[in-house]
């Protein structure tokens, strides 16, 4: 779960990093009181979880309660790069001497979380990486040791740091180390993490992705991904409510099969013939008929979609309750669009029977269903 | 032979009186694997399947002499199932489980290399050695005896990929599940270095996903190893955007990291073959095997 810039900064603060000054509007009559109890300049930024929302266009700048004004009725309501702007945060502009980059990630390789600092900030750490690795510094953190103030101190010296900085420095990287644990963040960054004109640190902007899979021990958030306002589309949400894995992407075949990793290779089997997925969509295990339908539903409620693929391979999945789950779902949802249906493995006699009774085919092979689908959503296309 | 298990596994299903872990329970002793106890804390004395149930590890170690576990018990607790086993000396454990936070993935594998005990997965399909034993979930019809082995983070796309090889008469040595999250114990490398050594292996499928460089690492040390055994690899996620995860915890692109290129890249670089399709796996295997064959 991606956390907004907002919501970031707070559990920053909490953890004794030093923020910028500044508050959250939704409405205008909120960011006038904002930028009021501020001391100008101001930067306003748009609240929305995509990267570079800066160079889009998704951050403005005021001298005076006037412009900050009128900043905030440029962004509220409108879009950054396709994603609506629901909120801004308003701050006060700090005067920025260098930017660096400290953040907290997983090591997969050696099964432990990473701290990643650099001299260099303000982009993507990948982009640093890619650049001039030289100026990316690593620590695996020892997961029954965890990252002492030790590390930290070093870290800061590392990126060029000497004297009473490097104290206050490390602070800052203890501190969002501690926050990343608590908050059981998958990635937690400062980026940039300032250094002002007059020496101190200040954490510019933050990036928290929280563990889906560790949302049980954080309730309120789980309750603010479910709830209104939220980064998740309509779709989105009735899949996860269902325990469905739903993206949507931007083509017209719509796609639903189980397993991630089967369904993944749909989508680039149908790429590869030519046609374009609409989504991915995985049912998962034991799919009974039920949740069959409400895939079904989630993916005809996308307008795009002129034809559909269902690729079931059966092993805890029964197909025959696949079969039925597809049939009521025509029924009950009015289903007219074409589809191709490739099904196989537990009970597939039973599934392929059933289907053919209600005048539909279902394919053996998952390239066969592919081409079949992209051609007929060729044809639907004219 | 094979690896990680054979007919002298004896292992205990922990979460066996739930509702997969029962189902699976039967499953697995219908193909023959030794299931010698369960465990689910409270229901110590009762048996199903006619297997024995403990409340502790210890108590199923101690009368069974078990040494392996395969763990169905849901995510909060899963951890806790698989140190208690750590603890009681249990050298390998599965983890079918999913959903396991990162952070207690990360503790769980710490204390497993302390311990020297092997993990797989979690958020595995589980391992299987034709014939002789499985440890896992998978429907057991597409697999056949043989020398490929396999390793993949998927399930359903290893039976597609399986069921493909069998049909070509090309059967498995072992297939075993690395697991979906991002923080799995085994990883590619682990597993082609027990391939290696394993005589009945003589070719091996690698079937990755977007997401992490543990791809990309297994590529490099094929490449450094002069790995001697034939590879054929398959990459799912090529069309997934950014910044979205494709249904596996693990599988997202981070930034740029992580995608489906960098991954095919680093294993052409490797001069190992790669599948366009699911079903172009077994092709590149039977011509594998055929060369290999004619280099004898």
């Amino acid at each position: 779960m991606k956390l907004f810039e907002h919501e970031a900064k707070n559990i920053l603060m909490k953890y004794g990093i030093p923020i910028p000054e500044g508050g959250l509007a939704t409405n205008i009559n909120q960011a006038i009181q904002v930028a009021a109890r501020l001391k100008p300049p101001l930067a306003i930024k748009a609240q929305v979880l995509i990267a570079g929302r800066g160079k889009a266009g998704g951050i403005l700048f005021a001298n005076s309660v006037e412009e900050a004004q009128k900043a905030a009725e440029k962004l509220l309501n409108t879009h950054v790069k396709g994603m609506p702007v629901k909120s801004v945060w308003i701050e006060e502009k700090i005067r920025v001497k260098k930017e660096l980059y400290f953040g907290i990630t997983t090591d997969r390789f050696k099964q432990c979380y990473v701290a990643v600092a650099s001299a260099v900030g303000g982009m993507e750490i990948e982009e640093i990486a890619a650049k001039s690795p030289e100026r990316v510094i690593k620590v695996q953190i020892n997961p029954q040791q965890g990252l002492f103030p030790y590390h930290t101190r070093w870290i800061a010296k590392k990126i060029g740091y000497t004297g009473a900085q490097i104290l206050e420095l490390a602070k800052t990287f203890e501190g969002l180390y501690c926050a990343g644990r608590d908050y059981d963040a998958e990635l937690i960054e400062m980026n940039p993490i300032v250094e002002t004109t007059d020496g101190r640190f200040i954490a510019a902007d933050a990036r928290i992705i929280l563990d889906d899979n560790a949302l049980f021990r954080h309730p309120e958030y789980k309750k603010r991904l479910l709830g209104e306002g939220g980064e998740l589309t309509q779709q989105e949400l009735e899949a996860m409510k269902n325990d469905l894995a739903y993206v949507k992407l931007d083509g017209n075949i719509g796609v639903i099969g189980n397993g991630a990793g089967l369904v993944m290779a749909t989508l680039d089997t149908i790429q590869y013939y030519g046609g374009k997925p609409a989504n991915f969509l995985d049912v998962g295990g034991g799919a009974p008929s039920e949740r069959t339908a409400v895939a079904l539903r989630i993916v005809l409620s996308d307008p795009n979609v002129t034809a559909l693929f269902i690729n079931i391979l059966g092993g805890i999945t029964r197909c025959d309750e696949v079969a039925r789950g597809i049939l009521a779902a025509k029924e009950t949802l009015g289903v007219t669009k074409p589809m191709a249906i490739r099904l196989v493995g537990t009970n597939e006699e039973e599934g392929k029977r059933i289907l053919k009774e209600a005048g539909l085919h279902a394919f053996n092979s998952m390239e066969e269903a592919a081409q079949q689908v992209v051609e007929i959503s060729r044809r639907e296309g004219r | 032979m094979g690896i990680l298990i054979d007919e002298n596994t004896r292992a205990i299903v922990q979460g066996i009186t739930g509702l997969q872990g029962s189902y699976h329970t039967k499953l697995m002793i219908e193909y023959g694997t030794k299931i010698v106890a369960g465990t689910s804390p409270g229901k110590g004395g009762t048996r199903i399947e006619n297997v024995p149930i403990y409340d502790t590890v210890e108590e199923a170690e101690e009368n069974h002499s078990a040494n392996a576990s395969i763990i169905f018990v849901p995510a909060p607790f899963a951890t806790d199932a698989a140190m208690e086993s750590i603890e009681n000396g249990i050298k390998t454990i599965v983890i079918i489980t999913e959903h396991i936070p990162i952070k207690d993935s990360i503790s769980l594998m710490a204390f497993a290399r302390q311990n020297h005990a092997t993990i797989i997965g979690p958020n595995t399909p589980g391992i299987i050695t034709p014939g002789e034993c499985k440890l896992g979930i998978m429907p057991v019809h597409i697999f056949k005896k043989g020398s490929v082995g396999m390793i993949s983070r998927s399930g359903t796309l290893t039976y597609e990929i399986a069921a493909s090889l069998t049909a070509k008469k090309l059967g498995q040595s072992t297939c075993l599940g690395l697991g979906g999250d991002p923080i799995t114990g085994l990883n590619f490398i682990d597993a082609l270095r027990m391939f290696k050594n394993d005589k009945q292996t003589e070719t091996v499928v690698l079937i990755g996903e977007i997401g992490g460089n543990l791809e990309e690492l297994a590529a490099d040390y094929i490449e450094k190893e002069k790995y001697p055994k034939p590879v054929v690899a398959y990459i799912a996620g090529r069309t997934a955007p950014p910044g979205k995860r494709m249904g596996h915890a693990g599988a997202i692109i981070m930034g740029k990291a992580g995608t489906a290129e960098s991954k095919i890249e680093a294993f052409k670089k490797a001069r190992v073959q790669v599948a366009e399709k699911p079903s172009d796996v077994a092709e590149l295997m039977a011509r594998a095997v055929h060369l290999s064959s004619m280099d004898r």
